[in-house]
């Protein structure tokens, strides 16, 4: 991926485009296969996962952002704890700057109103904007999303998406794993298509939505579309 | 005059400064309800009395030493001594062949015979031979119930208490009672719905308890004994508290008659008589609250402390088993396996008497600390074993995706969310903790429950005593129960307004 690219993955249900998203950040240990990302390179070829190697996971997570389909925003926190909690914690910035920039992150995402608020009083759209602050308050370089809206309404669904475009316009490297076509197609740099757990084509995504090159590609988009 | 004065403050110094500077002479006896060998003063809890007690001060005195009181459980005074907690015990110890096995006796200090207690309207039960058949009260592991044991035909009811045995004579459950002439005079007497019937029957003999070997004590107390023999302290202590017997004087060989007011008697009688009147009740109860106040402290600190040290270990058990590695989470599953196994009264008993073995001695509250708390610990582990177990995944992932450490996700996220969920339950097994607290009695601590016995069996007063114990315990539980309902509240601030969305 390119710097400042937004990159969709889609795919029939089960064809590994989660599990491929949560081996870049090594959320799943992958068997064999190499990840470069930020400058930080891990490869593998069997065998335990050893200490030497989640040391190298850890320095390549500082550079990558995740959102998950089920938002996994800590429920006992309120929203701003949750988005300042990882960058005192983990890059122990001091509690003011971190308030600060947790203010202006969720001022971006459209929720200062809901900074004292617990996560299980937000709507699903909210609680997934709050996430993305949470993720973005570790300054990323990548952003990976895993089905980001699935369990939202369209409505709600469209405040995410909003979101992420406003990041895509600002240069943000992202990665979305997702069955909302329409988006795939307008928003995405790239579209990725994956099936049986392997890349079956990657292209514009004019041209693949389009004119897609492989007979399974087709079968699928005739299937979604 | 002047060179009297001096040689007696000379005297006085120098017997103070051999007993200011001698190791404490550190007896012990169950002072609970053990009237008259050692026992709380009815008109002063705080004061130890007893002829016993005094008895053992005089030897003390003789021996040119201070004295250090251990208060002990019947059943654990003979391992208290083996333990080495204190170098004697005097408490209407019989010398029989069999508890020469276990411990060295010192000469007899007093002998008495044993006497049959019936209530006051029972005709014809006044021998051995006509309790056939019947139901009859006494000691377990004494003479009395020796004798007992000879007629197979009748019922023992062997208790710990002698206050219980005279409280089931009243209440009808028992036909009659055998115990120790002493013990029959002090609980038989003064109430008037009993009585004293028959000839006086065998003979037991009270000796001082040492450990095994400790001849050079046991021939110190033998020769202050065969002094306050010979020059009539004896006589005189025993007189006192009316004890002075025919037995004692061929003991003894001295057959004077002295003329000594039984005022030690005539003060326990006067302070354990019946109240009449809520007035005299209510003062009653009033001079209890200082002894309640302690024991309610004791009972508190004890707990307290154990759910401490209970939160910490079980947490760490938890982690152990749903983090840990294989090896540290059988071990963890083990520890809990046998702790929820074994009785909670067991685990007090070993630790306290059975670590000493292996060089660990603790102090009573030390132990009854550790006891209790590492117990709770096992159930504090199941449940937050439960509580983590119910955290979703996602959360640990969302925290490692933040790049925190594993250690940092447990932290900050998971073990918070476990807590939360097993607060309700964690404040039921407080409150059980601190009822269980009551168990520690068994190793020498007066808490609240060892204070209900006290005060109940000196004024046999089983009823208000008990309302009074009863309320301390829940004004003790209150707080906890305040606490978790305001920590619940707390937490669930999220949860409860779900619902207006």
């Amino acid at each position: 991926m390119a710097r400042g690219e937004l990159v969709s993955i889609i795919g029939p249900s089960g064809c590994g485009k989660s599990t491929f998203l949560r081996c870049l950040n090594f959320l799943e240990i992958p068997d064999s296969g190499t990840v470069e990302i930020a400058g930080v390179t891990i490869t593998r070829t069997g065998g335990r996962w050893t200490r030497q190697e989640e040391d190298a996971a850890h320095r390549l997570r500082a550079h990558v952002g995740m959102v998950f389909q089920s938002f996994n925003l800590f429920p006992h926190r309120t929203v701003l704890d949750n988005v300042m909690l990882a960058p005192v914690q983990v890059k122990r910035v001091p509690a003011d700057a971190a308030r600060a920039e947790a203010l202006a992150l969720l001022d971006k995402v459209g929720l200062s109103a809901m900074a004292g608020r617990y996560p299980d009083t937000l709507s699903g759209g909210q609680q997934q904007r709050a996430a993305i602050a949470r993720a973005l308050a570790m300054r990323p370089d990548v952003m990976l999303y895993d089905e980001p809206t699935s369990a939202l309404d369209p409505e709600l669904a469209e405040e995410v998406l909003s979101v992420m475009r406003t990041l895509d316009d600002e240069g943000m490297t992202q990665l979305v794993v997702t069955h909302d076509m329409r988006f795939a197609r307008a928003a995405s740099d790239r579209v990725v298509f994956m099936d049986g757990g392997e890349i079956v084509e990657a292209d514009d995504p004019d041209r693949l939505f389009v004119d897609p090159q492989d007979p399974r590609t087709r079968k699928f988009l005739r299937s979604v579309l | 005059m002047k060179g009297v004065v001096g040689l007696l403050l000379a005297l006085v110094v120098m017997v103070f400064s051999v007993a200011g500077h001698a190791a404490p002479l550190r007896w012990a006896s169950d002072a609970e309800a053990n009237v008259p060998f050692v026992f709380h003063d009815p008109a002063d809890q705080s004061r130890l009395t007893g002829y016993e007690y005094e008895i053992a001060q005089a030897i003390a005195r003789r021996l040119g030493r201070p004295t250090q009181f251990v208060q002990n459980d019947w059943d654990g005074l003979i391992p208290g001594l083996q333990r080495g907690l204190y170098d004697m015990v005097i408490d209407g110890i019989e010398i029989t062949p069999e508890h020469e096995q276990g411990v060295l006796f010192s000469r007899p200090y007093y002998m008495t015979t044993e006497r049959i207690t019936v209530r006051r309207d029972q005709q014809g039960l006044d021998t051995l031979a006509a309790l056939h058949g019947h139901v009859v009260g006494t000691l377990k592991d004494t003479t009395a119930e020796r004798m007992l044991q000879a007629d197979p035909s009748i019922r023992i009811r062997s208790y710990e208490e002698e206050t219980n045995a005279y409280t089931d004579l009243k209440n009808g459950r028992l036909d009659a009672v055998l115990l120790d002439g002493t013990i029959a005079l002090y609980y038989g007497t003064p109430d008037p719905d009993l009585k004293l019937v028959g000839e006086p029957i065998g003979q037991v003999a009270y000796g001082v308890a040492f450990a095994q070997g400790n001849t050079a004590l046991r021939d110190q107390v033998n020769a202050a004994l065969d002094g306050m023999m010979r020059d009539g302290e004896l006589h005189r202590i025993l007189a006192r508290w009316k004890l002075w017997t025919p037995a004692m004087a061929a003991l003894t060989g001295d057959a004077t008659t002295p003329d000594i007011a039984p005022d030690a008697w005539d003060h326990y009688r006067a302070a354990t008589a019946p109240t009449t009147g809520w007035r005299a009740r209510f003062d009653r109860y009033v001079s209890f609250l200082p002894l309640l106040l302690h024991g309610a402290v004791l009972t508190f600190a004890v707990s307290a402390c154990a759910m401490v040290l209970a939160v910490g270990l079980g947490l760490a058990l938890a982690l152990m088993r749903r983090y840990g590695p294989r090896w540290l989470g059988a071990l963890a599953t083990l520890y809990v396996e046998i702790v929820r196994g074994t009785p909670l009264l067991i685990q007090i008993l070993f630790i306290f008497y059975a670590l000493p073995g292996i060089g660990l001695r603790l102090s009573p509250f030390v132990a009854g600390v550790l006891a209790l708390g590492m117990n709770y610990a096992a159930y504090e582990a199941e449940n937050y074993r439960a509580g983590l177990q119910s955290v979703a995944r996602g959360q640990i992932e969302a925290a490692i995706a933040l790049n925190m450490t594993h250690f940092q996700a447990l932290r900050f996220v998971v073990v918070p969310q476990a807590v939360r969920m097993v607060i309700p339950v964690m404040t039921n097994d407080f409150i059980s903790l601190l009822k269980d607290s009551s168990l520690v009695s068994v190793i020498t601590l007066t808490e609240l429950s060892q204070t209900y016995v006290r005060l109940s069996s000196t004024y046999y007063d089983y009823f208000g005593t008990g309302l009074l114990i009863g309320v301390a315990y829940l004004l003790l539980g209150l707080p906890f129960v305040r606490l978790a309902r305001m920590a619940e509240a707390r937490f669930h601030t999220g949860r409860q307004r779900r619902g207006h969305i």
